[in-house]
This record gives C-alpha cells, structure tokens and sequence, in this order.
C-alpha cells in the first residue's frame, strides 16, 4: 500500500527512429518511437523518457512531430529531453504534449535557466539529468564529477553537489546517469545513486547500467531510487515490462501491476 | 445535438492531454479546449485542468474571466471536473506563493506536504510523484468500472485539506491521508492526473462524459 516505484523505459530516438548507443557509440535500429511508446504502454510502464538525440534542426521538428504522435496515443506521463536550451523550446515540446522536460547540458552552462524554466512552468515538469562520473582514486573516498557531451568533457562540479544545487533552483526530479556504468550493463552506479538520493528531497530516477532485473531491484533496495530508467533490455525484448514488475514485487518492492 | 465538452485553456502549458484522452474515450462529444469563458458557459460539461504554480494559475484564470465562469458552471448544475492545480483552485485557499485566494468551491485549503515519513522512517520525496492507490470513500458514478484502491498517477508537492468527509470521493496515503477525489453535486475534482493514468483513468474521463448529476 503506498506509492509504486517506477520502471521507465527510455527511447533514444535520432531522426524519429528509437536507436540506442553502446556506450553512446555502435548504434542498432530498434523501430519506430510510438509503435514502442505505445507497446510499453500496454505492458505497464510506469512512465516513458523520450531522449532525442538528433543535433540538427530539422531534427529538432520531426521530435515535436513524434512527440504529438505519441502524446495522441499514450496515456501515460512522458519526459522529453535532449537539446533542451531556450524556455521557448520547453513550451514547444509541452505544447506537443510531454509533461515534463529533463535538462542536461543547458543547465550546466547556465544553472539560472533551471531556475527561470521552474518559475515558469512548474517544478513538476522539470527534470534536471546529470551525467556523473567517477573521479576519484581507489584509495580515496568516493567523488563524482558532472560530464557533458555523452560523457567526453569534465566540468569540474562535483555531483552531489550540484544535484542539491538543481533542487534548490526548482528541478522537481533528478535523472542520474552514470557515465562509468552506461551501455555496459553491469548494473548502476549504487554508491551515486545513494549519495545523490540522499542528498536531494526530489525523486531520484536511477539510470546506466541495466542489464539484469537484479539490477532494478538493487537500484530501489540499495541505491535508493525512486524509479529505474533502462533501454536495451526491453527495446530487445530480453525482459518484458511486466516481468520485470513481477520481479521486483517479488523481492519486496511497491510496484502497480 | 452534439455535446460540447469544455477544456479550459488558460496559458498554463499543457492541457492538451487531457483533451487527447477525452477524444480517445469520447463517444459523440466534442471536445474544444478553449480560451473563451463564453463557450464554457454553453458548454455541456467542463473540463477544469491545471499544473503550475497557483498564484499564476489564479492570475491567468480571473485575467481571461474563467475564474466567474467555472464558479457558475459550478452554480449552473454542468458536469464539471478538475484536474489536480484544477482541484486545489476549487478550494477557498492555497498556502502555495504566500498564500493565494482560490474559487471557494470546495470549503478547504491547500497546503505543503512539508517532511514527511514513511512507515519505515525514510523521508519522504516531495514532489508525491509516481503512481498511488486511491481509497474510494463513497460510491460515485465516476467510480464506476473502476476497483477500489486503483492506481493513479499523482504528481503534486501541496494537497488539499480540510474538505468535509461527505464531500471527500477518495483519498490517498503519503505519510498522511490526504483527499484525492473530491465531490459536491455537479462537481468532481481529482488530485491526480486521470489522462496520465492508463487505464484506470481513462475509465474516470469516460464516466465523466456520461455522469449525468
């Protein structure tokens, strides 16, 4: 009884094709992002995360595009990200019909655009990601440090840190990446992910990393999150969404089945 | 004839939602997300959806003059249902902004979550985000097709309070009971976002547009 953790399946879409990276690196093609949106949906996914990962402009409209297609045929809450940087792009993207916005590298180059797009729109539709990376040593304790593009550049600002800085400029949720731990399946980050869910009083969704449902389970149990983000697992059908509820019912969790 | 359902847009982002899980379940009806109090007070039901913030949510819906319409519809015996800053605008109150006066529909206040607990001593995360279950506690036609304790999806950080039990449609938990359906008459007012919520909420929109109060 009480509130469900979540499982939220991500689509990494370039050019309105859901494609995912390996590492952001060797790309498959895994179909088209309503038809999969929509697939989660009928399953029970909890929410879907929509990243796009195009870089030009026309991109940029077939997102919009896709994101009507899919806000016309999914009834569940839907996050978009990827490029985001002006209030007019956030009031473009929940026109098409998301309900929240996560930014990432907008928000490292000018933190006050968290603040402005909180003011404007609600802390509920806002979604800080932060990509963190371990820096320190084995024989010190641990560090984690903020990167931005797809885990290539350090900026220097310590992610702990900076999570409690983005919640207190407005970021009604926190989408945490491990940049050490992506695409490679192994499983989270749970020492970030318990230092960043202990540190910020917003939603922590725990994401990088996923290969087995053990992992959800440990992300909940032991990182703390409040929901698990994955991709390849469900996007090649190893797991269904269901499964993978069951699975963590089984070891205790809260989940709506 | 044809029915018009209302969707009041008021400049607060996306609304549209609502109105696409009220095509996607609409037999007949029409819905019209609009701007224009006069088409909300001819219209046969009203959809009264909300996010943001309160202060600007009241500010943009006396500025466009629906804060008078949705009162009469109120008044006038149309269906009317708010969805989730929709609800908390019906109650007298919100301490949301340093305090904002609201439609006084509903005699009660909205208030922060503040820090909460869980049962097991976690802190609890405000925003209340993700999916609850919803104790329904009365009988309602908009419960219909729909099993007690039925998930939602929820995501709010104040919640209504101090609404008379009679007029309380359900409540949720989250380190304490809260209402989250609210009922009076011809209104119905839901703390969560039923065209987020399938499949369970799409059944509530569905009950709405044929709830005959």
């Amino acid at each position: 009884m009480g509130l469900a953790k979540r499982i939220i399946p991500c689509l990494d879409v370039d050019k309105g094709r859901v494609v995912k990276g390996v590492k952001f690196e060797s790309i498959r093609d895994a179909g088209d992002p309503v038809e999969v949106a929509k697939r989660y949906n009928d399953e029970g996914a909890d929410e879907i995360t929509f990243l796009d990962i195009t870089a030009s402009h026309e991109g940029r409209d077939t997102t919009l595009h896709t994101v009507e297609r899919m806000a016309s045929q999914v009834f569940i809450p839907l996050t978009v990200g990827g490029g985001v940087r002006t209030l007019q792009d956030i009031r473009n993207l929940l026109n098409a019909g998301a309900d929240k916005v996560s930014i990432n590298s907008a928000a490292v180059h000018n933190p006050e655009f968290v603040r402005e797009a909180a003011d404007r729109f609600g802390s509920q539709c806002i979604v800080v990601a932060i990509d963190a990376k371990k820096v320190s040593a084995e024989s010190e304790s641990n560090r984690w440090e903020i990167f931005t593009h797809g885990g290539r550049k350090p900026t220097g600002i310590d992610a702990i840190a900076w999570a409690r800085q983005m919640t207190e400029y407005g970021a009604g949720e926190i989408l945490l990446t491990s940049m050490d731990k992506d695409g490679t399946k192994d499983g989270f980050d749970i020492a970030v992910t318990r230092a960043i869910s202990d540190a910020v009083t917003v939603p922590v969704i725990a994401s990088g990393g996923v290969g087995t449902l053990q992992h959800m389970v440990n992300g909940v149990l032991q990182g703390g999150a409040d929901a698990v983000l994955a991709a390849s697992i469900f996007h090649f059908a190893e797991y269904t969404i269901r499964e993978a509820k069951e699975y963590m019912v089984a070891a205790g969790i809260e989940m709506r089945l | 004839m044809t029915e018009i359902v209302a969707v009041l847009d008021y400049g607060m982002g996306n609304l549209h939602s609502a109105a696409k899980a009220l095509e996607k379940v609409a037999d007949g009806q029409k819905i019209v997300v609009t701007s224009d109090p006069q088409v909300v007070a001819t219209a046969d039901r009203v959809v009264f959806p909300g996010v943001g913030a309160i202060r600007d949510c009241m500010r943009e819906l006396s500025g466009r003059g629906f804060d008078q319409a949705v009162r009469e519809a109120a008044s006038r015996g149309t269906p009317l249902l708010g969805i989730c800053v929709g609800m908390q605008a019906l109650m007298s109150h919100s301490e949301e902004n340093g305090g904002v006066e609201c439609l006084g529909v509903f005699p009660g206040n909205v208030v922060h979550f503040g820090e909460r607990h869980s049962e097991f001593g976690d802190r609890l995360k405000v925003p209340h985000m993700g999916w609850n279950q919803v104790r329904q506690s009365q009988p309602h036609p908009m419960w219909a097709g729909i099993p007690d304790f039925s998930r939602f999806y929820f995501v709010h950080s104040y919640h209504v309070s101090g609404v008379p039990e009679n007029q309380q449609a359900g409540t949720c938990e989250y380190g304490l009971e809260f209402p989250a359906a609210v009922c009076r008459g011809n209104v119905f007012a839901v703390q969560f976002h039923p065209e987020k919520s399938d499949p369970h909420g799409l059944t509530l929109l569905e009950n709405f547009l044929r709830w005959a109060p």
